[in-house]
């Protein structure tokens, strides 16, 4: 009975300890608002908006295929998708960057859907497959539909957010919406976590036998995470081309899109930090790299390898394993 | 006369021309331990397969609670109440003990998209209701001191433990249980085997699948015997026990073993 | 009569370049086969078949010469490759060798870069420049030699994989690891060799297409992303699939391109692939999963 009654205590204690995620994300949120304060030019803060754009992707990323076990190889299109919808509905139709943030949403979210119904029906490599097809459709569009997207010249004069009548136009004033999104995605990633479908998400992931046999309906989970996952890259594309009132389809090709999978596995594969890790090396390792020219492609390469080859559990792992070793209980 | 839970009627069952279950038909009261036992490849698993979903029969019928469920997929029927253990264990591995069990909790919650996101009032409620069942079940079955721990590494069969802890979380109606003493030491089959009983003293109906002869026997209040796919006895432990062709067809197992 | 040889003369171009993705499938089907890995550095080794050829072709003056030496020594970095970077791992799952070969890419690309230049670099063709007319279709010699060469190597490997011992070790251990090893197949080295053949055909690839298209170190990805979808249209880790996945693929572009849209060519490949692995989503010739409970 008193091992019992111990259980059931530190059961409670790990009930209640929760939230403490939610603290340290509110922690690392207030410390990142002192970033334009901080910041010794404008440049830097674009940087870091950037890196908040990207930690949307990588966390939602994060979340269909870590916690999920799904592989999409066209994370980038749902980004450009939204990009493109948000930037081209307020060009061409002088629809407000504040509409098409959620437009960019349902747009990105109802194409995976589209694509979800018949591939998420089926198990392997389908939905990785599925989603490359889809990209590279995507790339083709961005680049031939020129009347719409302006082609291979990327889609100019995109208007940016504005808030009683003030443009958010430059690095300090569109950094607080950045740094605000970002927060509501990852609480929202959190959330759903800690939830009942969280749960279910990774029961999935593990073994779909086992979830179906206590009444998971598999592919309706796999189906809603990957309509989110999208519908949240839909959002950072949104972001992206009213922040830089430009897109050009580049950037939403399917090396973007393997980008994202490594930055993810870099980070930490279905760790709730590791996108973040995974975000600073995206934006701030290609401008490290910047001075060494030719060779910015190998020590990228070779640096990948290395880290995957030491900590196949990505970045997000390494204080744990360290912990283990030296004997203390580690937490992922 | 207590109702019939589930009923199966003239089912078959055969792949690439190979008939693994042939025109069977039975039926498990409300309330009792059914057991179905066979000789190696007389078609227990295939037909517990098809009852729990993830075999289709080639033809007849699957009725639980007089409606048909043969065509619904796995989760739908355990929505309907027929949970399930399975022999080779299916457990979430990279999950805690708890969180299996939480699981568990999945269909019995209502939880949606949007009150999770916004992490709502009420939908902390239902997690704190859901993590206590949890923990009943766990402290019920002597696991509450791993709730935290990886399921992962945990024994062979506090895993199998932890499956039933997690089906039952489910409240079923009818338990299936795939060879639920396989593996175990003679200690840890016999507290199987209690807590099971336990389990059906308290309503729950039970049909499992088991080669632990001794487990049958003290446990089930009607058995099934299969060979080669068809009903070759049915009845109460001593009618089965005595019955010619069982003796045959395991003799027949014992001289080729 | 124009109808028909502008048909005629798609075919050739179908088959060709399909010919090309074939070899390409055929490598990404083999190191599938052997570690549940889509290997994302089989694009590289075909731009590196093509730019070492050019290269020794200053050292030989036969083509055929340098292109045979250049796919052996692509064949060995292959091999190089999978000892330095997936022997490495402690536990090799399948996600964890994709994610490194993601790596080996960018540092193979980076390298031939390094090392062989950003120039485009081409070469005469086997039979020189010679172009052949049949039928109302012209064609280059060249088209000949690859469709013929890429048989030749497929026939092999047929013969590899249903008659030697090692081809048979190779399948035994890609159906049943624990098997294989029980029966003294070492995985390690069913891997390894799976990586030197795959970078065989993507170097043998590249070394028949460069005079053709010339070859650059930036194509990699591409001629990656052909392969990859060839596999998948195919049946991945079937070797008869990636044969006709990539015939297919190739028809495909060749006839798109010019039925409907040269600008949309990869986009109504995709389309159609798409469409098809909804229909049949084990591929042309692949078989379905499945799971034993």
């Amino acid at each position: 009975m008193v091992e019992a009654d111990e259980s059931v205590r530190r059961g409670t204690v790990l009930v209640a300890r929760r939230p403490s995620d939610h603290v340290w994300l509110i922690l690392i949120w207030l410390a990142l608002l002192t970033i334009p304060f901080i910041a010794p030019n404008a440049y830097v803060v674009s940087l870091a908006n950037m890196a908040l754009i990207n930690l949307i992707l990588i966390a939602s990323l994060n979340l269909l295929m870590g916690f999920g076990g799904q592989i999409s190889l066209g994370h980038a299109g749902f980004f450009g998708l939204g990009a493109y919808a948000s930037g081209i509905l307020n060009v061409k139709l002088g629809l407000s960057a504040w509409l098409g943030l959620p437009a960019a949403a349902l747009i990105a979210g109802a194409a995976a859907l589209v694509i979800g119904l018949p591939a998420l029906r089926l198990r392997g490599h389908y939905l990785s497959m599925a989603t490359l097809g889809w990209n590279a459709i995507l790339v083709v569009l961005f680049n031939q539909l020129v009347d719409l997207t302006g082609g291979p010249n990327g889609l100019l004069g995109v208007q940016p957010f504005s808030l009683f009548g003030i443009r958010l136009d430059t690095e300090p004033r569109t950094f607080p919406l950045v740094w605000l999104a970002s927060l509501l995605i990852m609480l929202a990633i959190l959330n759903l976590l800690r939830s009942r479908l969280g749960r279910a998400l990774r029961a999935v992931a593990t073994n779909e036998l086992g979830a179906d046999a206590i009444g998971v309906d598999s592919f309706c989970t796999k189906l809603l995470f990957f309509v989110l996952s999208a519908g949240m890259a839909g959002i950072a594309g949104s972001l992206y081309v009213h922040v830089n009132q430009y897109a050009s389809p580049e950037t939403f090709g399917i090396s973007g899109s393997i980008l994202l999978i490594v930055m993810v596995a870099l980070g930490g594969s279905g760790t709730y930090w590791g996108p973040l890790l995974g975000a600073l090396i995206y934006t701030a390792v290609p401008q490290l790299l910047l001075d060494y020219e030719d060779a910015e492609l190998m020590l990228f390469g070779l640096g990948m390898l290395v880290v995957l080859i030491v900590f196949p559990g990505g970045l997000a792992n390494v204080p744990g394993a360290f912990m283990r070793r030296f004997g203390l209980k580690g937490r992922s | 006369m207590t109702a019939k839970l589930l009923q199966v009627d003239n089912l078959f069952c055969h792949f690439d021309g190979v008939i693994a279950v042939a025109d069977l038909s039975f039926s498990v009261r409300a309330g009792e331990i059914k057991a179905v036992i066979g000789p190696n490849g007389a078609g227990k698993s295939t037909l517990f397969n098809m009852i729990a979903g993830v075999t289709r029969p080639s033809a007849g019928q699957i009725r639980f609670d007089d409606e048909r469920i043969d065509h619904l997929p796995t989760f739908r029927r355990a929505r309907r109440g027929i949970a399930r253990t399975f022999q080779n264990l299916q457990i979430f591995r990279d999950m805690s003990v708890l969180e299996n069990v939480m699981v568990g909790r999945h269909m019995r919650s209502a939880a949606g998209m949007t009150q999770a996101i916004l992490h709502s009032s009420a939908l902390r409620a239902e997690e704190r209701a859901i993590a206590a069942a949890a923990m009943d079940l766990l402290d019920r079955f002597g696991l509450a001191s791993k709730a935290q721990t990886q399921a992962g590494t945990l024994s062979f069969g506090q895993l199998k433990v932890l499956e039933l802890a997690r089906s039952l979380a489910c409240e079923p109606r009818l338990l299936l249980l795939d060879e639920p003493a396989a593996g175990l030491p003679h200690a840890e089959a016999d507290r199987m085997g209690e807590i099971i009983s336990s389990l059906n003293r308290d309503g729950m109906t039970v049909l499992l699948v088991e080669h632990n002869m001794r487990m049958v026997m003290s446990l089930s209040h009607d058995i099934l015997v299969l060979n080669n796919g068809r009903r070759i006895a049915e009845g109460t432990a001593d009618e089965v026990r005595r019955h010619p062709e069982v003796l045959a067809a395991y003799l027949g197992e014992a001289e080729d073993a | 009569m124009q109808t028909s040889s502008a048909f005629l003369q798609l075919l050739v171009a179908g088959i060709s370049t399909g010919s090309i993705y074939a070899l390409i499938a055929l490598g990404f089907n083999v190191v599938f086969k052997s570690t549940g890995a889509m290997n994302f550095a089989q694009g590289e080794w075909v731009v590196m078949g093509g730019m070492i050829s050019a290269l020794l072709l200053g050292t030989f003056s036969s083509v055929g010469v340098a292109c045979l030496l250049a796919v052996l020594l692509v064949a060995i970095f292959g091999l190089l490759s999978e000892r330095l970077v997936i022997r490495p791992l402690r536990h090799p799952t399948a996600l964890l060798i994709t994610l490194v070969s993601i790596g080996l890419s960018i540092c193979t690309r980076s390298f031939v870069m390094l090392t062989l230049g950003k120039k485009p670099v081409g070469y005469p063709g086997f039979s020189g420049a010679t172009t052949i007319s049949l039928g109302g279709v012209t064609f280059q010699a060249q088209t000949l030699w690859i469709v013929g060469l890429t048989l030749a190597f497929l026939v092999i490997m047929h013969f590899f994989f249903e008659r030697s011992m090692l081809g048979k070790a190779l399948r035994a251990a890609a159906a049943d690891r624990e098997a294989a090893a029980i029966v003294g197949v070492r995985v390690e080295t069913t891997i390894l060799i799976s990586f030197g053949i795959a970078a065989f055909a993507g170097a043998l690839a590249g070394a028949i297409i460069t005079p053709l298209t010339l070859a650059s170190y930036d194509q990699g990805a591409m001629f990656g992303f052909k392969g990859f979808s060839a596999a998948m249209l195919g049946g991945v880790g079937s070797l008869p699939g990636a044969v006709v996945g990539g015939l297919a693929l190739g028809l495909l572009e060749a006839f798109g391109s010019f039925y409907i849209s040269s600008d949309f060519k990869d986009a109504i490949a995709f389309a159609v692939l798409l469409l098809i692995l909804f229909v049949r989503p084990s591929g042309l010739l692949g078989r379905a999963d499945v799971v034993k409970v």
